[in-house]
């Protein structure tokens, strides 16, 4: 085979561990080129315009708003992240937003202890990702499919737990997670931001986190190194069940009523957040933090069309909009 | 004086700052079998890119019969009758072989416009029996054929389409002894019909047999142009690296000692049957066969990677059956594969995790890897073994072709595992990078290690092995020490010639 050296493809070289990549937590390997550059700076030009637009925007009330408005999308994004580096995707996490989302409400006005609550659904979560990755892990099913059915499955057993939304009475259902703060802070976005660098330090300082990123650049190689790639794609599934629960749980306590509908559409704005941060389907890239930015640029636009009071279905043509460029310009680097 | 049939005048080109042609003059005749030799990164790849329309030059002339010419695409270099073939398959695996050689000509019905399957099938076979690669399915799926079968219609797709310039980047590396015999009586014929045909390849043998003339580079420019008959392969590799490498293959010492792995009937129906050998501590066993004989079933089976039926393993005195790759790392196994793109590295991570990762256990505590021991351990097999670059948190795509395969190596070595079999461990690397390889190896042997070294390139076993292994048909069919080993001898029992 003639492999002629490629071509160092960006900036120079740098000895161990730097301060960029730590900042900017590329999980997948590869450097950062002026496209992270430029939407950090579009993002900035963004704000600058809506401050100067709407003397709502940076209200303290806006602002938490917005961050509130993100954390399920936010962690979300986090699990998919996970399972698109290894390669794959999870639709289903929708579903398990509503699935834990109707449960916690319904545990909740059955009277169980929210605290026990919360956990069951954190495990019921965990359990269907186990679901997806063992079909996908064990028998190597596309994911693509293994969680199109599972979409629909769990979305069935939402409507089986309840047909109607359930308002739980207990005052502290909303108190803590959904409408609790700590001084200007939510809490719920104070968890998802303490989800980002916990991803980030297990996708890059872990065994495990190494090799689920390794297995979307090449199952077979890390198979062949001996690691099990069952195990941690089917770890993979689990994470993002989890993060669905956690999502589905807050998103519910946030909104003091849980509906068997919500949650449609979900993994669409999961999987975008993604790639909005530079990963690529398939697997073999994607960055922790990048889809943090991604998670807010999306969620910025929502909160800025709402304040502009501009109808949702423009919203969704600005979000494909957003998408599209997004993949145009990073379309250069492969 | 006669005009050249194709002259490249004054080439350069750069990438990002690298320089991978200086000011190229390069010239070759129609009805010429040209060989481009040098080592990997000398430019050889860049400058037939660049002529079929793959690459761009930054400076420099192509003169084709005199006329200056622009290239600049793929599409426009064919439509001047330039057409190569490179080890990355441009075949598309799901559609049949028919498909694949007819691409976008098809033919068709006349008035319906449906395809002509009957008449197509007719055409593909025509073309292949026409370039004397017989045994090949045209209706079968391309992802059904052997690489050497996908590389043969690789080929006889660029042939159909009659180019003028025939471009050839290691065709041989995935092609038996049968098959690259062929190969050459099309070079031989095409070269009569007046097509000017370039060679790359590594391996210096086939070079002299088949070239008529030599074009050496080394570091992006040209140091010239030899016939095979004013030359030879020590002179040649002088020219790739600019200097002597004195014995290719290095002294070997070996020492009897005990039994690292023992094979006793080892069975896979379809694959292999009743494989029985002994590996001792610090031997290099060589496994010859030609492609399809089942030597890397073998190894994958010992391996973990695939099952096998029946028959038993004894790595030491312990017996084991290693049910997946993990259980045959951790029992202290290790194997090169021999396809480092597709199942040896992962490109878009870096050296540092692609050497550790047989090791992550020996460097985490609680799951989380020890980032100052995970380093210090990888600079020391960096270093070890002389990869380049140095710096372990560059992407291992960045690295070229030799590098690569040292990378795959020190994975292993990291493990420190007893048994290291090698899936053609040179395969694709140059040569100075090569003899590098041969002395690791015999360095790991001197520590007491056991390799069972897998290769097709008949120099390599006979130089490198304490003992020679044959393959024929799923079955051992030779064992030689290298005392009795010679090149006839060995490849007889292979092909299963009668002596």
């Amino acid at each position: 085979m003639t492999i002629e050296p490629t071509p160092p493809t960006s900036a120079s070289p740098r000895a161990g561990l730097n301060f960029r990549d730590l900042l900017l937590g590329k999980a997948g390997g590869g450097r950062r080129r002026w496209v992270d550059y430029a939407f950090i700076i579009a993002f900035a030009i963004l704000l600058v315009i809506t401050a100067s637009m709407s003397d709502v925007f940076f209200t303290q009330r806006n602002l938490s708003n917005l961050m509130r408005q993100t954390v399920t999308n936010g962690l979300l994004s986090l699990g998919m992240l996970v399972v698109v580096l290894t390669g794959g995707i999870d639709l289903s996490v929708g579903p398990v937003v509503a699935l834990t989302g109707i449960m916690v409400a319904g545990m909740s006005q059955q009277g169980l202890p929210l605290f026990l609550a919360i956990l069951i659904c954190l495990v019921v979560g965990v359990m269907a990702g186990a679901v997806n990755g063992f079909f996908i892990a064990r028998f190597k099913l596309q994911p693509f499919i293994v969680t199109l059915a599972t979409l629909g499955t769990i979305r069935g057993l939402v409507f089986v737990y309840s047909e109607i939304p359930i308002t739980p009475t207990d005052p502290s259902f909303r108190a803590v997670l959904g409408g609790g703060f700590v001084g200007p802070f939510p809490v719920s976005a104070l968890i998802m931001f303490a989800c980002y660098p916990l991803v980030w330090f297990f996708l890059n300082r872990t065994r495990a986190g190494r090799a689920v990123v390794a297995i979307g650049g090449n199952e077979e190689a890390v198979r062949l190194a001996g690691i099990s790639t069952r195990w941690h794609i089917f770890l993979a599934y689990m994470i993002s069940g989890f993060f669905s629960a956690l999502g589905g749980v807050i998103l519910a306590s946030r909104l003091g009523i849980a509906q068997p509908s919500v949650g449609s559409g979900f993994e669409l704005d999961a999987i975008a957040a993604c790639v909005i941060g530079g990963a690529i389907l398939g697997g073999g890239g994607g960055s922790t933090f990048g889809t943090l930015g991604g998670v807010f640029a999306l969620g910025l636009i929502d909160n800025l069309l709402n304040l502009f009071n501009v109808q949702s279905y423009y919203q969704q043509i600005f979000k494909g909009l957003i998408i599209l460029i997004a993949v145009l310009a990073r379309r250069k680097e492969r | 004086m006669v005009t050249d049939f194709l002259r490249m005048q004054g080439i350069s080109k750069s990438f990002d700052g690298t320089q991978a042609l200086r000011n190229v003059d390069f010239s070759a005749a129609a009805g010429e079998v040209h060989a481009i030799s040098g080592e990997n990164g000398a430019g050889k790849s860049t400058l037939v890119k660049i002529l079929s329309g793959a690459l761009v030059r930054d400076a420099g002339e192509v003169l084709l019969e005199g006329q200056p010419v622009e290239l600049g695409t793929p599409g426009r270099a064919r439509r001047l009758g330039i057409r190569a073939v490179y080890q990355e398959f441009s075949l598309v695996p799901h559609l049949t072989v028919t498909e694949n050689i007819l691409i976008g000509r098809l033919p068709t019905r006349s008035g319906l416009g449906s395809i002509d399957w009957g008449e197509a099938h007719r055409r593909a076979e025509a073309i292949l029996d026409s370039i004397g690669f017989v045994g090949i399915g045209v209706r079968q799926k391309v992802q059904q054929l052997s690489v050497s079968h996908q590389q043969m219609v690789e080929i006889a797709k660029a042939v159909a389409e009659e180019p003028r310039i025939l471009i050839l980047d290691e065709p041989s590396a995935v092609l038996s002894q049968e098959e690259l015999k062929r190969l050459f009586r099309l070079v031989v014929e095409l070269k009569q019909r007046g097509t000017l045909v370039l060679y790359i390849s590594h391996r210096l043998d086939e070079v002299f047999e088949v070239a008529d003339r030599i074009t050496v580079l080394k570091d992006g420019q040209l140091v010239g142009t030899v016939r095979p008959k004013e030359t030879d392969q020590g002179r040649l590799i002088k020219m790739m690296v600019g200097r002597d490498l004195g014995e290719i293959f290095p002294v070997r010492n070996p020492s009897g000692a005990a039994v690292a792995l023992q094979a006793s009937g080892l069975s896979k129906p379809g694959s292999f049957a009743d494989i029985s050998f002994r590996l001792h501590e610090g031997e290099i066993l060589g496994m010859f066969g030609l492609v399809g004989s089942g030597r890397t079933q073998v190894a994958r089976c010992i391996f973990g990677a695939e099952p096998f039926d029946s028959g038993e393993l004894l790595l030491g005195d312990t017996p084991i059956r290693p049910r997946t790759p993990k259980h045959a790392v951790e029992a202290g196994i290790a194997l090169l594969t021999e396809d480092r793109k597709r199942d040896g590295l992962v490109l878009g991570v870096s050296i540092r995790d692609n050497v550790s990762m047989a090791s992550f256990d020996h460097m985490s505590r609680w799951g989380v890897i020890d980032r100052w021991v995970q380093a210090a351990l990888v600079r020391e097999k960096v270093v070890e073994l002389d990869i380049r670059p140095t710096v372990i948190d560059r992407l291992a795509r960045q690295l070229s072709g030799g590098n690569q395969q040292k990378l795959v190596l020190a994975k292993w070595l990291l493990t420190r595992a007893r048994v290291l079999i090698l899936d053609e461990p040179t395969r694709g690397v140059d040569v100075a990078t090569k003899v590098e390889i041969y002395q690791i190896i015999n360095g790991l042997a001197a520590r007491g290690m056991g390799i069972l070294l897998i290769s097709s390139e008949l120099p390599e076993i006979l130089g490198m092995s304490d003992r020679i292994l044959v393959m024929r048909e799923g079955r051992l069919v030779g064992e030689f020490t290298r005392a009795q080993a010679s090149e006839e001898r060995v490849l007889a029992s292979a092909a299963g010639v009668v002596q």
